[in-house]
């Protein structure tokens, strides 16, 4: 709640909006102690007086009321009433929604096939006929508009209590003997309060109009009795002769439904856990770069592609998350490295780095160089990294069904990959892909080239996945978990492929994952990561054969192997640290058996020439 | 394709009983007879329930149903009393000066609305994004009765560039030109809201989009940034636009009903408030059901141009 | 030994494209009739991959599926047991620890919840109970007032574990308990697993796609595939020598260092709207014949107390 308050308060937007409403509920709040003139008494004398005239501060309308007291009068009905209509459509709607979502099956498909039936009627015909069968008159009116918007709610609220009583915490509460009453009220309702209260938020605003719509029709508030839409409907026959009479309640309306709406999308705001975490911001073409120093822009190297002292972080709110702290690392034409880490410990966003694709805001590069054939690659303008994503550095990510676009063909997508880079026809582009998908062992690629990707297997995606990386021959492949999603038997068929696919064409693989079998039936060389640096870092037979860091010797442990039958397995006490609060010194420091006092004093260094470790005592000399 | 839509057609079929059966309940909830509204209170009960028994109205109300739904599949829907002419007639005038109405603003509302969205994304946080998200707080809290008067005001009393009101001009009128320029300040005063609404929705729609790993495969293969926004995210937001655009169809020709009245413009929506503020019902009733069909079949083409754009549905 | 939980000819079959008033367009078979026999004291391990229906046959035996035939008995429970019936002799650890803890509760009202409607106990009991549970799982006690956004993944399967524990069930249905967490965290959690069955008797079902997992923790092993048992024997033969084709490409399959990449090149699932007559693994296996592609064959013993559903089962 304070956050929630935190939050809102933060939205300049917002407090403009609630300011506002303030004003006018307390204007209307003290409407009654105010000495005004009774808002219904006619005084023909003194129609149409201006405002400011004759101590009619808004002046008088077509039968000489006066409109200050009218609206003020006015505003607070039309506020009651849209306020009313919120809160019986969103309550109402809800409960048929929860009902409905919870339940589901025979209930769910009655009740949803009638909320359809209603929404199938622009609402306002609906709130028409139900005024014509009630008669014109607010509360009537107020009655059509909350029927009206009962389906919103109700689909709205539906849509999210489906995803909740799906998840597991639900099956866990039915486990632990509630009964559905208690379900639905305690393990569902709270959690789908929130989105009522954000539908209600951002339709109280909406509700105000239509009620004031209604009135303006001559349906809703009946004379003499004043709501902001009469007013305005009464003085639309004078409009071009005393323009006041209109504009006095048409800009009440708009500052009322303004204010509420401002507030209301502060509201929406606020409880979207979304928000909070900055995820709904949008990912720009490329990473942000924020350097201290400038590395040369060219240097000599053997490596295709070098990492040097890489250094990303994420800045989300006041928090600062060094994802990855310094990475160093080279790879050689030909060669499989490999990166391997645990979840979260810097070795996809090392990965997505290369070629500028860490999500920014919040990821943001802070030094070190990418070398491409000796060419630094963070610094270098958007227009040269698009030149080279795809062309020379090419990706695979983890889970093909989301990586690639659910709505193009994968033929279309195979040529697009190869168009942005070259300019040949479309037959050509066409004839390509084929071939592609060939070299992939995709049986019958002519014909599922066709494909959608929601028509092929996890594996076959992957396959897609694959040819599109190998589509402009580039010098890197940069393969981000690339079977951590599919099953043990399309996996094995996956690194077979990556095998032979890179033996065959000499292409450098960077090959980021947290399993060391796989490191270790595919890499050459394979580098350590934990808390956002490497570790250790040496051919795989080395590091697997006899780990140097007590981290790398203790993690190979956990792994149990099969063939070995039932045991103990080995854990590693603690958890990974936070990112954004690392210790000093070795950040393995606090869960190894070996540290000393040493160990948490001071920075320690990756030290060894191509065997290389960050410790000092470690398991196995490499000097 | 073929079978999708023909499947859609006839999922149509128990939608539109649906609404026939609503719209008869709601009617038949009506106090008094509507024998005694046409003749008046001074009639004889003679005279009120000959014309009872002309309507039908002392049959049981089920049968009344069958019978007025048999007469509307022949065409007939009844005949309007107040102005003695039969209801379809009459609706099939007005709706066709609604449908150009409804239809400019429809065009421009999907149209603008997506584009200001779609810039707004992209240039999330930026000015252009600032006063896109500033233009559509003030467009969907405008009422749109209210924008219609003020633009009367502004562009036709004090500016006289445009006609004040009427669809066509009395003398001389009656041409493209003279349509177009009645139909400009109505059209966009009754498509702002439905801008608004369209262009919050597309920026979030894109916003939701341009976080997919999609989009990340697309510049990892070297895709232009042009071509991510307007092809490949635009076209994955359009999965969740082209619904909203399906309901702001029903707002627009909702909101038609207001723009009619203030721009005396001759549509169906005028012609239903007076209906019920004379208790015309039969016409109220027709008017409605007819329109409302004509929504169901418009949604109808929304999800057929959904089915288009994503093959996820058709299978 | 005595049983502990028995399933006969369980079978789960779901229906695609429900419409209201017809029969449903088609039918999957999530689970085709299978028989568990599960003695007190044993862990089974169930190893399959997605789309095998361990999942589907997991929500069966603790009551969260109603089954489409066939009988589950655990104490006496039958087809008609409400989910409280069942969650006083046996429970569920879900394989998500995250999203299988209320958002908005506490973990204390989390963990009291069985407490309260399984057993009615009063509040003090319950305060005792709970202080001992947590403890068994090696939390803090401050945790218990802690939401569980506060938690690490392995934290939150703990909490996971020690729900299920306050049930006070017999046995232990675990859905993947690990396979969410990372190596160094997941071995922390199966020897707290381990233990807890050794202190208080415990009976385990544990599910998992990670063959290594699986026969490190069990003493007999079940292979789906496509929804039926191919494969059962002891956890430290059925990999060692599996003798049926399914469970040796999966063994294969597994990477392992210093092994060159095993597995086949090619095949996939069958699609299962259109489930092929025979064999579900007849197109993938190599020793298939023309019976394999007509006659679905059944679980019979090979060796020992290892049995296969295969016409021509591998030599050890």
């Amino acid at each position: 709640m304070s956050t929630f308050i935190k939050l809102l308060a933060r939205n300049r937007l917002a407090i403009f909006g609630a300011a506002v409403l303030g004003v006018i509920i307390l204007l209307i709040v003290v409407t009654p102690l105010l000495p005004l003139p009774d808002p219904d008494a006619t005084a023909t004398a003194d129609r149409f007086k201006r405002p400011f005239s004759d101590g009619f501060i808004l002046g008088t309308d077509h039968l000489g009321r006066d409109l200050l007291s009218r609206l003020l009068w006015g505003t607070q009905l039309s506020l009651a009433v849209g306020l009313a209509a919120a809160l019986i459509a969103g309550t109402v709607g809800a409960a048929i929604g929860i009902v409905a979502g919870y339940f589901g099956g025979r209930i769910d498909n009655v009740i949803m096939r009638a909320i359809d039936m209603l929404m199938a009627f622009p609402y306002i015909l609906l709130a028409l006929a139900i005024v014509a069968a009630l008669g014109p008159g607010l509360l009537n009116a107020l009655y059509a508009v909350a029927a009206v918007n009962i389906p919103f709610f109700a689909r709205n609220v539906r849509g999210v209590t489906v995803s909740i009583a799906h998840k597991e915490f639900v099956d866990a509460a039915r486990l632990s003997g509630m009964g559905h009453i208690r379900i639905l009220t305690t393990e569902i309702l709270p959690n789908v309060l929130p989105v009522v209260i954000i539908a209600m938020s951002t339709t109280i605003g909406w509700m105000i109009l239509e009620t004031a719509g209604l009135s303006f029709l001559g349906l809703g508030s009946q004379p003499p009795q004043a709501d902001l839409g009469s007013m305005l409907g009464e003085a639309r026959a004078a409009l071009i002769t005393a323009p006041h009479t209109s504009i006095v309640p048409g800009m009440m309306i708009l500052l009322i439904v303004m204010s509420v709406n401002l507030l209301g999308d502060g509201v929406r705001d606020a409880l979207d856990p979304r928000l909070r975490s900055g995820a709904l911001s949008r990912p720009m073409a490329a990473t942000l770069v924020r350097r201290d120093e400038t590395p040369p822009e060219e240097a000599e190297t053997e490596a295709v592609l070098s990492l040097e002292n890489l250094q990303t972080r994420f800045e989300v709110g006041s928090r600062i998350y060094r994802a990855v702290g310094g990475v160093s690392l080279a790879i050689n034409p030909g060669e499989c490295v490999g990166l391997i880490g645990e979840s979260g410990s810097g070795k996809s966003v090392t990965a997505l780095s290369v070629m500028g694709l860490v999500a920014s805001p919040p990821g943001i590069i802070t030094g070190g160089a990418v070398r491409l054939n000796g060419q630094d690659l963070i610094g270098a303008p958007y227009r040269r990294l698009r030149a080279l994503r795809g062309d020379r550095v090419a990706y695979i990510f983890q889970d093909p069904l989301s990586t690639l676009h659910p709505l193009y063909r994968v033929g279309d997508q195979l040529t697009e990959a190869i168009r942005v880079h070259h300019r040949i026809s479309r037959d050509a582009a066409h004839e390509r892909a084929v071939k592609l998908l060939e070299d992939v062992r995709i049986p019958n690629a002519r014909a599922r080239i066709r494909s959608y990707p929601h028509e092929l297997s996890g594996g076959m995606r992957q396959r897609v996945a694959i040819a599109m990386a190998l589509a402009n021959e580039p010098e890197v492949i940069i393969a981000d978990e690339p079977t951590t999603a599919l099953d043990v038997t399309v996996q094995a068929q996956i690194l077979k492929l990556l095998d032979d696919l890179r033996r065959d064409r000499g292409v450098s693989i960077l090959f980021i994952t947290h399993d060391f079998g796989v490191v270790g039936q595919l890499c050459d060389r394979v580098a350590v990561m934990y808390a956002g640096r490497i570790v250790e870092e040496g051919t795989t037979a080395e590091v697997l054969d006899a780990p140097a860091h007590p981290y790398t010797k203790r993690l190979i442990a956990c792994v149990p192997e099969l063939g070995a039958g039932r045991r103990e397995l080995h854990a590693i006490p603690g958890l990974p640290p936070a990112v954004d609060q690392l210790p000093h010194g070795c950040a393995f420091a606090p869960r190894c058996h070996k540290a000393t006092g040493l160990c948490a004093t001071s920075e320690i260094e990756l030290t060894g020439t191509g065997r290389k470790v960050r410790c000092i005592l470690p398991e196995e000399d490499v000097a | 394709m073929g079978g999708y839509i023909l499947k859609r057609l006839v999922s149509a079929v128990p939608v539109l009983l649906g609404i026939t059966v609503i719209v008869f309940a709601i009617m038949s909830l009506i106090p008094g007879d509507p024998a005694t509204a046409i003749l008046g209170s001074y009639a004889t009960p003679e005279n009120v329930e000959k014309l009872n028994r002309d309507l039908g109205l002392d049959k049981p109300l089920v049968q009344q149903y069958f019978i007025w739904i048999g007469n509307m599949l022949q065409g007939d829907f009844g005949r309007s009393f107040a102005l003695n002419r039969p209801v379809l007639d009459e609706v099939l005038d007005r709706f066709s000066a609604t449908l150009v109405l409804a239809g400019a603003a429809f065009i421009l509302c999907a149209v603008l609305g997506i584009i200001a969205g779609v810039i707004s994304a992209a240039r999330q946080y930026g000015w252009a994004d600032r006063a896109i998200t500033v233009a559509v707080i003030l467009g969907i809290s405008i009422p749109s009765f209210f924008l219609g008067m003020m633009m009367i005001l502004f562009f036709a009393v004090r500016l006289k560039w445009l006609p004040v009101s009427g669809m066509y001009a009395i003398y001389g009128g009656g041409d493209l030109p003279d349509l177009l320029r009645h139909l400009a300040m109505p059209a966009i005063a009754l498509s702002l809201v439905a801008t608004g609404v369209v262009a919050r929705l597309s920026r979030a729609a894109m916003l939701e989009v341009l976080r997919q790993d999609f989009i990340r495969t697309a510049r990892a293969k070297g895709v232009g940034e042009g071509r991510v926004i307007w092809g490949h995210a635009l076209r994955a937001a359009m999965v969740s636009i082209i619904p909203v655009l399906g309901i702001q169809a029903g707002f627009v020709l909702s909101g038609a009903v207001y723009i009619e009245i203030v721009f005396q413009w001759p549509g169906v929506g005028r012609m239903l408030v007076d209906a019920i503020l004379k208790r015309d019902l039969l016409l109220v009733q027709g008017g409605v059901v007819f329109v409302a069909a004509c929504y169901v079949f418009f949604n109808i083409v929304v999800d057929v141009a959904q089915s288009l754009l994503d093959p996820r549905i058709r299978t | 030994m005595s049983l502990a939980l028995e399933t006969r000819d369980l079978t789960k079959t779901f229906d695609v494209g429900k419409r209201l008033m017809r029969p449903p367009k088609a039918q999957v078979h999530a689970v085709h009739p299978t028989s568990l026999n599960v003695e007190n004291g044993e862990t089974l391990g169930i190893v399959g991959e997605s789309g095998c229906g361990k999942s589907t046959l997991a929500r069966m035996l603790v009551g969260l599926l109603p089954p489409t035939s066939g009988t589950i008995e655990i104490e006496g429970l039958s087809g008609g047991s409400s989910p409280a019936d069942f969650g006083r002799v046996i429970q569920y650890v879900f394989q998500d620890p995250v999203s299988s803890l209320n958002p908005r509760k506490t973990i204390r009202q989390i963990l009291e919840a069985p407490l309260i409607h399984l057993h009615g106990m009063g509040r003090t009991e319950r305060s005792a109970r709970i202080d001992e549970i947590f403890d068994s799982v090696s939390l803090r006690p401050e945790f218990l007032d802690r939401y569980p956004h506060e938690f690490s993944g392995g934290q939150a399967q703990r909490i996971g574990i020690a729900r299920a524990l306050a049930a006070n069930a017999r046995i232990l249905v675990l859905d993947e308990p690990v396979s969410a967490l990372d190596v160094s965290v997941q071995a922390q959690v199966l020897n707290l697993l381990a233990d807890l069955k050794d202190e208080l008797g415990l009976t385990y079902l544990f599910i998992s796609h990670d063959l290594a997992v699986v026969e490190a923790v069990s003493d007999r092993v079940a292979v789906l595939y496509f929804g039926a048992v191919v494969e059962e024997g002891r956890a430290e033969n059925i990999f060692a020598s599996p003798r049926h084709p399914y469970t040796r490409l999966l063994a294969e399959s597994a990477p392992v260092v210093g092994r060159p990449i095993g597995g086949q090149a090619q095949g996939e699932l069958p699609d299962p709207m259109n489930p092929p007559p025979g064999c579900a693994f007849a197109s993938r296996c190599p020793r298939a014949t023309d019976i394999c592609r007509t006659d679905r064959p059944e679980l019979r013993p090979i060796e020992g107390d290892q049995r296969a559903a295969c016409h021509h089962p591998l030599d050890p």
